[in-house]
C-alpha cells in the first residue's frame, strides 16, 4: 500500500503529478480493438486503461431472464488480477458487483433498448490498469463500444470523478487522491441532452461544494465525450471514401 | 464433472469444403501454409504497475499477461524455491463462446498446461526467488488474460508468457527489525532469472490434415487439437491431447513431428517481435 | 463527389436536418429537435440531405431476401441464424411446399441438415416472434454450389459500390457469380476453386480496407494478378 502524502499539493498549488486541480490526466479513446466482438474501446485516463466490449443485441443466453418490451443489458465491471498495485484476486468482490450495477444504470438512460425485445445486450469490462476513476473510465469506453457496435443511443455519455484533497476540489482523481483524499464523487452524464446518469459520493462535502464539483464535473465530461466523439468519427471515415 | 462441450460455434458445410479444398493443395483460408503459425506481434512492459507485461497478438487472436510478484512462504516441500502460480481467465469479452463466471474446465486446462510446461523443464529459476528458506520467498503469480479469441490460445498464451517474464524485474526489498521483508516500491529491481524458454505449439486434426496454430474456424471443424510444449532444444517438455476425438499412432507421430519443426519458428517470431518492439 | 455536396460523419446525439433517411431508429426527436442514434453520413445536396449508417448490425425487414445458415431443428421447424440480433425460423410446411401442393416427407430433417446455408426471404417480422422466412419462390431454398462468407452488415454497401462500381469489378475480373444479400452474407459461384478463392480473398480486402480511397482500382488489379499467378 502506498503512503498517504503529507500534503497533497505543492507551493504552486499543484497536485502531486503537476496537474492543477481542474486539470484531467490525458484522455485517450481507441475505438474497434476487438475483432470478435460487435463493439469495443480501449480508454486510458493517465494511467487508468480500460476495456470494454459490447456483444448483441442478440438472443440472451440466459433464458431466464428475457424482457418482453424491451433488450435487457448486461454489465460486468472486472478488474484484471495484473490491475491493481496488489495482485487481486480474479473473483468478483462485493465493489465489482456494485460499481457493475451503476454503470448499466448509467447507460440505461440513453441505450434504445426499447427497439430490440427479448434480446440481451451484453457489455463487458475489463480494468487492464487502475489508477483512480476506474468506473468512470469504463462509463466513456462502454458508450464507445456502444456506438462502435451500432447499437442506437439517444446520446454519448463520459464520466469523470471529483475528488476533494486537503479541503479542495479536484478534477480527476488518481487513485492516491482517491485512496487518501476526503470525497470521491463519480459523475457520468450526456452532455448533448443535458443529463446526468451516475451520481455516487463516499466522503463529506458541504452543499457548495457537491455543486461546485458537479459543475466541474459536467465541464469535464464535455471536453471527455467530444474526445469520444472525435474518436468514433476517426473510425468511421472508411465510408467517406464511398 | 466435465460434460461434452454444448456451446459449438456451427460452421458451415460450404466452409468446411472450401478449408479442405485448400488444404489439398497445400493452402489455408488465412494466406498460410499448412504448417505456418499466423503473423505474432508483441508489446511488452504495457502494465506499468505490473512487474512484467506483455500483450500478444497471433492473428486475431489477442492475449495479455500480466506478472506480479509478492511476498509468500515457500511450499514445505520445496524450502528452497520461490512459489510460480498461474491463472487464465477465459473473459467473457474474447469471445461470444465464453461465459462470465468462475474459470471453467477450459480455462483451468490451460492455466495448469502453461504451469506444468514451464515448471517441469524448470524454465524459471525459482530458487533464485527464495529470500529466507522454508519461512519467505516470492510467491510469482502469471495472469493470463485471453482478450480476443479466434483460436488457439494456447500457443499465444505461452508467447505471452515468454515475452513477459522476459521483461520482469524482481523489486529490491529490505528487511525491518522484526524481520518483516519490505518492498521497495518503484526500485530498479533485478531481471528474473530464466533457465530456458518454452513454447507451446498446437496443432489441430482436420480430416487427414495436420494443421499448426489453428484460427477459430479449424479450431471448430478439428477433431482433435495436440498441444505440444518444447525448449530451444527441441525437448519435449509437456503435452496435452485436446478435443473429443482420437488420433492413430501414426497421425500422433506425425503431429509431433510437425510440430517439433514449428516450435522453432515460434522461437524466431518472438524473438523478431521483441526486437521490433524494441526498436519501435 | 459534387462538388456542392457535403459528406460528413455525425454521432449519436448530434442533430441534424435530414429529409432522406432508412427506415429505421436512426434519427429521432429530443424537445423537437432531429437527432441521431447512430454513426452514420450525412450526405448534404442542393436538392436533399440523406443520412446513412455506418455502424450496426442487420434487423429483419419483411420482404428481405436474406443467407441464412441452418444451426438446429425443432419439432417441425428449423432455426436459421441470419446474422442479426434475431433468430429465424423456417416451418417444415414451407420448405416441401405443402400449401403449395407439396408432399412432407416422413424424415424432413434429412432435406436441409445443420450447416447448410438457404436462401429466403423474410415473411412476416413484428419483434415480438422470431422472423418467419419462406424459400417459395424462385431463387430461394438450399444453397447447393459455390461457397458463403459473412461480411459485417455495415460493409455491404462497400462491397457492392457506388451504383455498384464494386460488384461489377469483381463480376468481370473472375467471372464468377455473386448474390450480396443485405445481411451481410455473399453467395458467390464459380466456374472453379481457384476463382473461388480469388473472389473471396478479393471480398476480405474490401472489408479489411473498405476506409481506404482508389480501393476499387486496387481489387481490379489484385484479382487480374492472382489469376496471372494462378495460371486462370
Amino acid at each position: 500500500m502506498k503512503q498517504r502524502p503529507e500534503k497533497f499539493f505543492d507551493e504552486h498549488g499543484n497536485r502531486l503529478d503537476g496537474r492543477q486541480r481542474d486539470e484531467m490526466r490525458p484522455v485517450d479513446i481507441n475505438i474497434g480493438v476487438l475483432s470478435n466482438a460487435d463493439g469495443s474501446a480501449l480508454v486510458s485516463y493517465g494511467k487508468t486503461k480500460v476495456i470494454a466490449a459490447v456483444y448483441g443485441p442478440r438472443e440472451p443466453t440466459w433464458r431466464y431472464n428475457v424482457l418482453p418490451d424491451r433488450a435487457s443489458l448486461y454489465v460486468r465491471y472486472h478488474m484484471a488480477p495484473f490491475s491493481t498495485e496488489e495482485r487481486k484476486s480474479p473473483a468478483p468482490t462485493r465493489r465489482e458487483i456494485e460499481l457493475s450495477k451503476v454503470i448499466r444504470e448509467s447507460l440505461e438512460p440513453v441505450v434504445m433498448t426499447e427497439l430490440f425485445p427479448r434480446t440481451a445486450i451484453e457489455i463487458y469490462v475489463e480494468v487492464l490498469q487502475s489508477d483512480g476513476g476506474t468506473r468512470t473510465a469504463s462509463i466513456t469506453a462502454a458508450s464507445a463500444a456502444l456506438a462502435d457496435a451500432g447499437i442506437p443511443m439517444r446520446a454519448l455519455v463520459g464520466g469523470v470523478a471529483i475528488g476533494k484533497v486537503d479541503g479542495v476540489l479536484v478534477l480527476d482523481l488518481n487513485e492516491v487522491e482517491d485512496n487518501f483524499g476526503e470525497a470521491d464523487m463519480p459523475v457520468a452524464a450526456a452532455p448533448d441532452l443535458g443529463l446526468i446518469t451516475l451520481f455516487q459520493l463516499n466522503g463529506v462535502m458541504t452543499l457548495d461544494e457537491l455543486k461546485e464539483g458537479t459543475d466541474m464535473a459536467l465541464k469535464a465530461i464535455e471536453r471527455i465525450v467530444e474526445k469520444e466523439k472525435q474518436a468514433l468519427r476517426e473510425s468511421a471515415t472508411e465510408v467517406e471514401a464511398l | 464433472m466435465s460434460a461434452t462441450p454444448y456451446r459449438t460455434p456451427v460452421v458451415s458445410k460450404v466452409k468446411l469444403e472450401t478449408i479442405l479444398n485448400m488444404y489439398r493443395r497445400g493452402m489455408r483460408t488465412d494466406n498460410r501454409d499448412l504448417y505456418s503459425p499466423r503473423n505474432l506481434n508483441v508489446q511488452v512492459g504495457v502494465i506499468e504497475k505490473a512487474n512484467g507485461s506483455a500483450l500478444v497478438k497471433l492473428g486475431n487472436t489477442q492475449v495479455i499477461v500480466g506478472i506480479k510478484l509478492g511476498i509468500g512462504r515457500p511450499f514445505e516441500d520445496t524450502p528452497n524455491e520461490g512459489v510460480l502460480q498461474v491463472n487464465s481467465e477465459l473473459v467473457p469479452m474474447a469471445s461470444p463462446l465464453f461465459e462470465p463466471g468462475p474459470p471453467d474446465e477450459n480455462a483451468v486446462e490451460l492455466s495448469r498446461v502453461v504451469d506444468r510446461s514451464l515448471r517441469d523443464p524448470k524454465a524459471v529459476d525459482l530458487g533464485s526467488l527464495v529470500i529466507r528458506p522454508g519461512e519467505k520467498a516470492w510467491v510469482l503469480w502469471i495472469d493470463i488474460y485471453v482478450l480476443d479469441y479466434d483460436g488457439n490460445y494456447f500457443d499465444a498464451s505461452m508467447l505471452g508468457v515468454m515475452a513477459a517474464l522476459m521483461n520482469t524485474r524482481v523489486p529490491d526489498y529490505e528487511e525491518s527489525e522484526s524481520g518483516e521483508i519490505i518492498i521497495k516500491k518503484d526500485s530498479p529491481g533485478t531481471p528474473l532469472k530464466l533457465n530456458k524458454r518454452v513454447v507451446l505449439v498446437t496443432t489441430a486434426k482436420i480430416g487427414n490434415y495436420i494443421v499448426v496454430d489453428p484460427n477459430l474456424d479449424e479450431e471448430a471443424l478439428a477433431e482433435s487439437r495436440l498441444v505440444l510444449a518444447f525448449d530451444e532444444q527441441g525437448t519435449v517438455v509437456g503435452a496435452q491431447k485436446t478435443g473429443s476425438g482420437a488420433y492413430s499412432v501414426d497421425e500422433f507421430y506425425r503431429a509431433v513431428e510437425i510440430s517439433r519443426s514449428a516450435a522453432q519458428v515460434y522461437f524466431k517470431l518472438l524473438d523478431s517481435a521483441l526486437q521490433k518492439n524494441q526498436g519501435g | 463527389m459534387t462538388s456542392e455536396s457535403k459528406r460528413y460523419v455525425v454521432v449519436p446525439g448530434e442533430k441534424v436536418s435530414v429529409t432522406k433517411a432508412p427506415e429505421g431508429p436512426y434519427i429521432y426527436e429530443f424537445q423537437g429537435e432531429k437527432r441521431v442514434s447512430v454513426v452514420g453520413l450525412v450526405d448534404s445536396k442542393p436538392e436533399e440531405t440523406s443520412f446513412i449508417p455506418i455502424k450496426g448490425f442487420y434487423v429483419p425487414r419483411e420482404g428481405d431476401v436474406i443467407i441464412g445458415l441452418v444451426t438446429s431443428h425443432g419439432a417441425s421447424n428449423w432455426f436459421v441464424d441470419i446474422n442479426s440480433p434475431y433468430q429465424a425460423v423456417l416451418s417444415i410446411y414451407d420448405f416441401f411446399g405443402v400449401r403449395q401442393g407439396g408432399t412432407l416427407p416422413d424424415d424432413p430433417f434429412n432435406y436441409l441438415h445443420v450447416g447448410d446455408f438457404i436462401k429466403a426471404r423474410i415473411v412476416t417480422f413484428d419483434r415480438i416472434r422470431n422472423p418467419i422466412l419462406t424459400v417459395q419462390d424462385k431463387e430461394l431454398g438450399r444453397i447447393v454450389n459455390g461457397t458463403v462468407i459473412t461480411v459485417k452488415p455495415a460493409k455491404v454497401p462497400r462491397i457492392i459500390g457506388r451504383k455498384g462500381s464494386m460488384l461489377e469489378t469483381l463480376r468481370q475480373g473472375t467471372g464468377c457469380d455473386f448474390f450480396v444479400a443485405v445481411n451481410g452474407r455473399i453467395h458467390i459461384v464459380c466456374a472453379n476453386e481457384a476463382l473461388q478463392e480469388i473472389a473471396v480473398m478479393a471480398i476480405e480486402m474490401i472489408e479489411s480496407q473498405s476506409h481506404t480511397t482508389g480501393l476499387t482500382e486496387r481489387v481490379k488489379r489484385f484479382i487480374e494478378e492472382e489469376r496471372k499467378v494462378r495460371g486462370v
